[in-house]
This record gives C-alpha cells, structure tokens and sequence, in this order.
C-alpha cells in the first residue's frame, strides 16, 4: 500500500503461513509449569503460545495484572526469557525505552546489527485500556519497533472483578452489581482496534485462543511486523466470567461462532476475517453459559443481539464480504 | 525454597538484591493440591491430534517420542502424558478432547 509507506512501520509477510498444523507448533515451554494462575486460565494459554511463536530472542514487558502477579511471586519467576515489569500505566513507554536502547548496542556493535530481537509489551485490558492508554498511544504513534498484546479478560479481574472499559454490556461485575436499579454494567466495550487503526499501525489482529493455529500465525506476524503491532486476544476468565475451569475453550468458541468476537487481521488499514462463520449462533447460547450474565432478561438478550447484528453489519461492510453469516437457530 | 518444600527462604540465603537467579524456577513447584479431579489419558482411545497439548494453561500434558501399538494394531509415534506434579486439574483437556479419551477422576489422598 502507497498510503502506507508514508508513516513508520512494515507489514510482515503475509503471504505464507509459518503454523499450518498444530505439528508446526515448537514442543521447547519458555513459560514455565508451576505458576500461580487460576485453574484453566484463558491467559496461561495465550502466553504459552505468544512465546512459542516468538522463541527466546525477545524482551517481555509487562504492565500489572493478572499474569505478573501470577507468574513472577517472589523468590521466583515462570519466565524463561527477559522479563521486566515496571508500573501499571507504562508497558509500552518502557517498551518504547527498550527498543531504543537495542538500537544503540547495535549502533555500538555491543549487538551484531543482523540480530533480531524485539521487544513484546503484553497488559491486560486495564492496562491497556484504561490506564496504559496513553502510553500506548505514544508508542503506537512513535512508530517504535515494538509488539503490544493485550489480554483481555474483561474487567480487572486480579483485584476482584471491577469493571473496566473493555468491560461488554449488561456484565455483572462489583463495580456494576445487580440490584433494582442497576443491572449490571450499561457501557459498552472501548473499540481498541479502532484507536489503533487511528493510529495507521501497519498490523493489527484479534485474536481468540479457541483458534490457536490463527492465535499463534498472528502472533509470529506481529512479531515480524517492522514497527509498531497490536494483538487483542481474548482471555475467558473462569472466577471472573463465572464460569467452570473446562468450560474456558468451550466459551472462547461460541464468543465467535455467536459473533460477539471477531477474528480480524488488519494488514496496512486492509481489513481481512480469519476464521469465518458463515452460520451464526444466537448470542444466547454464549450468554447462557456464562454466570455473569445470568442476571439478563429476554428483553435485554434481544438487545444485545441487535447490537451485535449491527456490528456484525458493519465489519461485512468494512472487510467487502460476507464473512459472518446471519443467525440460524438450532 | 518455595511453599512446597514446606520452608521460605531465609534472609541470608535470598541473593544480593533480591534477584531471582534462575529463569522458570517455578517448575519446582507442586501444583497438584489444587486439584479435586485428575485426568487420566486412555492411550488406547488416544488419536494423538495434539489439542490437550495445545490447550493445556500449565503445560502439564506432557509429549512423549516412542512408538505405542494399539490394540487394533495402529501404531503411533508420540504420546501424551500428564505431569501430575504440575496439573491443576481445570479439566480442559477432557473437555475439548475430540474422541473423549480423557476422564476426570477423583483424586483420594
């Protein structure tokens, strides 16, 4: 794209696929066994696969969450690779620092110049997108050579469940509790992607770990992207969503096959679906599942389906074809 | 060293600095308390697709190389194992097992 060329950054090669079948996924664990967190976490998996696809050469940064709490409880640590963590608000200025100073040891010939090592900043949807914002819009608009992925369970659910904006509408959670007046959070989720497009980042993905061939192809782009990249991944939460711990893959699923998440790759501002559904489940089914929705009444399932409709809508629209069918019931 | 060797480490022996002087030392840990239900693999029924492997949060389903002969005669090269020591026992792999050779069972102690 000429439009591109213009602003930081280079798109991987997305001409070929390096993950065609799960044989294809490295056996070598850089995330250690043992960790501390929640019994069939979302999150465990998805970092167990970003750091199979990007190997050992690589700096992690982490903002404060569910994962550095998790992994790193003094006297030990589940990481294999450099890892730093500094303040909830900053992964990605701390990101940004570090990939500035690799590009002075290579300057300097402390690093061999044909090296390739990136640095990953990984927060959860707190740290992103609440209170890692502006930093991470600096990053993005640097142009610095960094990889950003968020986790995104859907509230801060390391303290105990409080709201945040990545928060979907009609969730329970202990900021917006369930009672006569309230029913739960009214707000609906921040658009990450959209402030990332807005940002003219030459690669941006979502991503959902029920797919993980998709999850682990978009991670090793990402990381090939020259310049700035963005992840979203979604992360199922079981003490959270209020769901049973074998149930995390099953709900990741039917967040996709209803619709509620879409699986997009978006390569120089060209928007592409992924993983295509061309039936849709109602969004009942993914709700039903889920005891922080349990709370809904007919009337405001049918909202949220029209809702999700209309969003469904608009990302046909935006991609020029039909990749997310319309509803069937069963 | 951690909680599961039943003692903290003491002043003296935690490094200068407090650094952590060994990467991924929590694989000493011992994780399996945490679980009520343990899954035990049928390799009979196994067809070794690899999505236990894929969808373990801990890394607890282990990839054996060796040559296993089922009873019908197929052969397969790898095989899948549980880490006890590490599992939590969530139940994922039971769960998204494609050919239910996964069962859950209770833990007696």
């Amino acid at each position: 794209m000429v439009y591109y060329a213009y602003f930081q950054g280079k798109a991987p090669d997305v001409t070929k696929k390096r993950f065609k079948t799960v044989w294809d996924i490295p056996k070598e664990e850089l995330l250690a066994p043992g960790h501390r967190m929640c019994q069939g976490c979302g999150a465990a998996i998805v970092f167990r696969h970003l750091l199979k696809a990007v190997g050992k050469d690589v700096v992690i940064v982490q903002a404060t969450g569910c994962v550095e709490v998790t992994t790193t409880v003094f006297p030990e640590t589940a990481w294999r690779v450099p890892y730093i963590h500094v303040a909830f608000e900053n992964a990605a200025s701390v990101a940004s620092g570090i990939a500035a100073a690799i590009k002075a040891l290579k300057r300097k010939g402390v690093l061999p110049p044909d090296k390739k090592v990136k640095v990953v900043a990984t927060a959860g949807d707190g740290g992103t997108f609440d209170i890692g914002m502006q930093a991470l819009s600096g990053m993005l608009e640097r142009g610095d050579d960094v990889m950003y992925v968020v986790y995104d369970n859907e509230a801060y659910m390391n303290t105990g469940i409080q709201r945040s904006s990545a928060t979907p509408w009609g969730a329970w959670t202990t900021t917006t509790p369930v009672g006569k007046r309230w029913r739960g959070e009214w707000r609906w989720k921040k658009d990450i992607v959209g402030i990332a497009l807005a940002h003219r980042v030459p690669y941006i993905a979502t991503a959902n770990p029920a797919y993980p061939l998709d999850l682990i192809e978009k991670f090793r782009r990402a990381f090939e992207t020259e310049g700035p990249s963005l992840v979203h991944v979604l992360s199922p939460c079981p003490p959270g969503w209020r769901i049973p711990p074998d149930k995390t893959i099953e709900v990741a699923k039917l967040a996709t096959l209803t619709g509620m998440w879409v699986n997009l790759e978006i390569v120089e501002g060209q928007p592409r679906v992924t993983v295509k559904v061309p039936k849709r489940k109602p969004v009942k089914v993914y709700l039903k599942m889920q005891g922080r929705f349990r709370h809904l009444r007919d009337e405001d399932i049918a909202f949220i389906q029209k809702v999700v409709d209309a969003e469904v809508e608009r990302i046909n629209k935006w991609v020029g074809e039909e990749a997310i069918g319309p509803v069937v019931e069963e | 060293m951690s909680e599961s060797q039943g003692r903290l480490l003491g002043w003296r022996e935690i490094p200068i600095g407090g650094i952590v002087q060994e990467p991924g030392n929590t694989a000493k840990n011992d994780m399996s308390a945490w679980r009520t239900f343990k899954p035990v693999i049928d390799q009979e029924k196994c067809v070794r697709c690899r999505l236990c492997w894929i969808f373990c949060p801990d890394a607890a389903i282990i990839e054996v190389e060796g040559e296993y002969r089922t009873k019908s005669g197929r052969v397969y090269k790898v095989s899948y194992h549980v880490d006890y020591q590490h599992c939590k026992g969530c139940g994922i792999c039971a769960n998204e097992c494609p050919v239910k050779a996964i069962k859950m069972v209770e833990e007696v102690r």
